[in-house]
C-alpha cells in the first residue's frame, strides 16, 4: 500500500513540476492545482498509512491518526481559494499584458497564434488595452 | 485572560465591519472607522506589551484544549514587540492611504485589516501548522492589496509574488508533514521538548522538514537565491502597500528566530543549528546582492526595495550566528529597518507627487514644491538607513556587529555590514543630490492640490520614529536581550497548562 501511495504522489508532484516550468500561466495554475494534490495525499500519509481502524484512541487498539486528516482538510480549503485567486489574476493578467506568459512578453509563436486568428482578433489585445493603464 | 488573542481578533472584527454594505460608498467613514480601529489595536498591543513585561509570557489557549493538543496563542516579549511594531507602521502607512490612495480601487480598508490580522497572528500562534494557516491569511491579503489600483506592471508584478508564494506554501505543507512525522507534534514548544530526545530514525526526517522550512522561511525574508521577487513587487506597488510590507520580510526572519533558533537550537541535540551554515553563506550572499542593486538603482523606490533587501540580509546574518545576543540585536535592528523603510517609501510616494512626470526615477527634474521639509525628512531617513551616529541604524548595526564579535564571526560579518553601509551611503546622496539639487523647470503647483497634510503627517510620523528609537535605546536594547533570552528558554507545556483557567492539570 505504501509503495502504490507514494508512486501515486510521485507521479502527481513530477507532472505539477512539469506543468509549473512551462511559460504560459494556464499551465502553471494547473501545474499548482496538481502540485496541491499531492501535497495534500502527502500531509494525509504523515500520520502513517492504516486501515479499517477508528480514528481515535481506543483501548488497546491501533488508531488512525486524526490530526494529519484534520489538516488536509484545512490545506485543501486554503488550496482552493489560492488556486482561485491564481486563476483570476491570470486572466486580469491575460487582460493587462496582452499574453498568457508568465513576464508577460509575448514570444514570436504567440504573435503568430494572433495572426492565425486576425479575423477574430481585429487588434492585438496589447493595444487594445494598452493606453488604458498608466 | 482573552489579551493574546485580541490582536488577531480586532482586524478580523474591523475587517467585518467596513465590509458592512452601509460602508459601500462612504469612503470617509470606511476611514475613519479603520483608524479608529488601528488606534485601538495600536493601544492594545502597547497594553499587551506592558502586561508580558511585568506578567510574563501570556498564553491562550484556543477552546481551553490543554497543551499539546489545542491550539496556542503565545504572547511573549518577543512577540509583542513585533505586534506593536506593526501597529505603529499600520498606522501611519494607512493614513497615507487615507489621503487618496484608497480611491484608486475597492475595499483597501478592509483588506488592510485582514493584512494585520494575518500578521499579528503569525507573530502569536505557538503552532507550526497555524502559522501556515497565518500566513497564508496574510498573503491572499497581500497578493490582493499588491493590485489595488491596477495597472501593467502591478498585474505583473503580482503573478509573479502569487505564483512564486503558492509554491512557497506547497513547500511549507511538505515541510509540515515530515516534521509531524518526525516529531509527532506540530506545537512549538512541544517540538522544542522533543527535540533533544528525537530517536534516530526520525533524525533524518526532522533534519529534511527543518531545512524545507528555512527555504519557506527564505522565500518570505527574501533569502538569496530566492529574493528576486523583491524588487519588482516592492517598486510597483501602491505607496501605503509597498511600506506596510517592509514587515512582511520580517515575519521570515521572525519565524527562522521561533523554529530554527529555539526548536532547532542549541539544545536541540542530533537536529541542534541545522541549515546554519547554509544560513550564513547566503546571508553574506544576500547582502552582497542587496549592495549591487543599491548601487545600480535606477529610482528611488527600486533603491528602497534593494535596501530592504540589505536590510534583510544583515537581519539574516544575525540570525546566523545562532547566539543569544544575535537575536536580540535582530530584534533592536528589525524595529528599526522595519519603520525606516516604511519611512522611506512614504517619503518616495510624497516625492513623487511633487516631480510629476519624472515621478521617482533618477533624472533632471522639476524642483520640488516642498523642497526643505521632504529634504530634512530624506536626510533624517538616509542618516539612519545608512547608519551614520546618532541615529538608530548606528545603534542597531554596532549591535549586531557587537553580537558577530562575541560570537567569533567578526571577520566575515564586519566587512559585509560595513560595506553594505557605504554602499547605501553612496547610492543615497547620489539619488538625493539628483531629486533636491540638479532641477530645471518650475515647480509643479497641482502638488499643492495633490498632497494633503496627511502625506506630509504619516511621513514625518514614521520619520521621527528613528529619533523615538535612539532615545528609547537603553530601555529597548535591554528589553531585546531579555526578549532573546525569554524565547530560547521558551514556554514548556506545563507552564501553558497553567495558565489555562479549566485546563487539566
Amino acid at each position: 500500500m505504501e509503495l502504490v501511495y507514494s508512486v501515486t504522489v510521485g507521479i502527481m508532484v513530477t507532472c505539477s513540476v512539469f506543468l509549473m516550468l512551462r511559460g504560459h500561466t494556464f499551465a502553471i495554475v494547473m501545474g499548482l492545482t496538481l502540485m496541491s494534490y499531492a501535497v495534500n495525499l502527502f500531509l494525509f500519509a504523515s500520520g502513517g498509512l492504516v486501515l479499517n481502524q477508528p480514528a481515535i484512541l481506543a483501548e488497546g487498539a491501533e488508531y488512525s491518526d486524526p490530526l494529519p486528516q484534520a489538516l488536509v482538510l484545512t490545506a485543501i480549503v486554503i488550496g482552493f481559494a489560492m488556486t482561485a485567486f491564481a486563476l483570476i489574476l491570470a486572466i486580469r493578467a491575460r487582460a493587462d499584458l496582452g499574453n498568457d506568459q508568465v513576464d508577460g512578453k509575448a514570444t514570436s509563436s504567440d504573435i503568430l497564434a494572433d495572426k492565425d486568428h486576425e479575423g477574430q482578433l481585429r487588434q492585438h489585445p496589447d493595444k487594445a488595452t494598452g493606453g488604458k493603464h498608466k | 485572560m482573552h489579551l493574546p488573542v485580541l490582536p488577531v481578533l480586532l482586524p478580523f472584527f474591523a475587517a467585518v465591519f467596513i465590509l458592512f454594505p452601509w460602508f459601500n460608498m462612504r469612503l470617509n467613514a470606511q476611514r475613519v472607522v479603520a483608524q479608529g480601529f488601528l488606534l485601538l489595536l495600536l493601544g492594545l498591543t502597547v497594553y499587551l506589551f506592558v502586561e508580558v513585561l511585568n506578567h510574563g509570557p501570556q498564553a491562550y489557549a484556543m477552546g481551553d484544549w490543554q497543551a499539546p493538543f489545542g491550539i496556542f496563542l503565545v504572547a511573549d516579549l518577543m512577540s509583542a514587540s513585533m505586534l506593536v511594531l506593526t501597529s505603529v507602521l499600520a498606522l501611519a502607512t494607512h493614513l497615507y492611504g487615507c489621503a487618496g490612495e484608497d480611491t484608486k480601487g475597492r475595499f483597501f480598508h478592509p483588506l488592510y485589516m485582514f493584512q494585520l490580522m494575518g500578521l499579528n497572528g503569525a507573530f502569536l500562534t505557538a503552532d507550526a501548522f497555524n502559522l501556515f494557516v497565518f500566513f497564508e491569511i496574510l498573503l491572499i491579503a497581500s497578493y490582493s492589496l499588491l493590485i489595488h489600483g491596477g495597472g501593467r506592471e502591478r498585474t505583473r508584478a503580482a503573478q509573479h509574488y502569487v505564483l512564486f508564494n503558492l509554491i512557497g506554501s506547497a513547500f511549507f505543507l511538505i515541510a509540515l508533514a515530515v516534521l509531524y512525522r518526525a516529531f509527532g507534534t506540530l506545537n512549538i514548544p512541544d517540538m522544542a521538548a522533543r527535540a533533544a530526545q528525537l530517536p534516530a530514525e526520525s533524525l533524518p526526517l526532522a533534519e529534511a522538514g527543518g531545512l524545507l522550512l528555512m527555504v519557506v522561511f527564505g522565500i518570505k525574508s527574501a533569502l538569496l537565491p530566492l529574493h528576486f521577487w523583491l524588487p519588482k513587487t516592492y517598486s510597483n506597488t501602491s505607496i501605503p502597500v509597498a511600506a506596510l510590507f517592509a514587515v512582511m520580510t520580517k515575519v521570515g526572519i521572525y519565524s527562522l528566530w521561533r523554529i530554527h533558533s529555539v526548536v532547532f537550537g542549541p539544545d536541540a541535540g542530533a537536529v541542534a543549528g541545522i541549515g546554519m551554515n547554509a544560513l550564513a553563506w547566503l546571508s553574506g550572499g544576500t547582502l552582497a546582492a542587496g549592495i549591487i542593486g543599491v548601487l545600480a538603482s535606477q529610482s528611488l523606490r527600486w533603491l528602497i526595495a534593494n535596501l530592504i533587501i540589505i536590510s534583510v540580509g544583515t537581519l539574516l546574518v544575525s540570525v546566523s550566528l545562532g547566539t543569544e545576543s544575535g537575536i536580540a540585536a535582530g530584534l533592536y535592528y528589525t524595529l528599526h529597518s522595519t519603520l525606516m523603510c516604511g519611512a522611506f517609501f512614504l517619503l518616495a510616494g510624497l516625492i513623487t507627487l511633487q516631480r510629476g512626470q519624472a515621478e521617482d526615477r533618477f533624472v533632471r527634474s522639476r524642483p520640488l514644491l516642498y523642497p526643505v521639509i521632504s529634504g530634512l525628512l530624506y536626510a533624517l531617513v538616509a542618516m539612519a538607513l545608512i547608519g551614520l551616529p546618532p541615529f538608530s541604524g548606528f545603534i542597531g548595526k554596532v549591535f549586531i556587529l557587537q553580537a558577530a564579535y562575541d560570537s567569533g564571526d567578526a571577520l566575515w560579518v564586519w566587512p559585509l555590514v560595513l560595506v553594505s553601509g557605504l554602499a547605501a551611503l553612496i547610492a543615497l546622496s547620489r539619488a538625493g543630490t539628483t531629486i533636491f539639487w540638479r532641477t530645471q523647470g518650475t515647480v509643479l503647483t497641482e502638488a499643492r492640490e495633490r498632497i494633503s497634510p496627511l502625506h506630509l503627517l504619516s511621513a514625518g510620523l514614521l520619520t521621527a520614529m528613528t529619533v523615538v528609537l535612539v532615545v528609547a535605546a537603553g530601555p529597548l536594547t535591554e528589553w531585546s536581550m531579555q526578549a532573546a533570552s525569554e524565547l530560547r528558554a521558551g514556554l514548556t507545556v506545563q507552564q501553558i497548562n497553567d495558565q489555562i483557567p479549566g485546563g487539566v492539570r
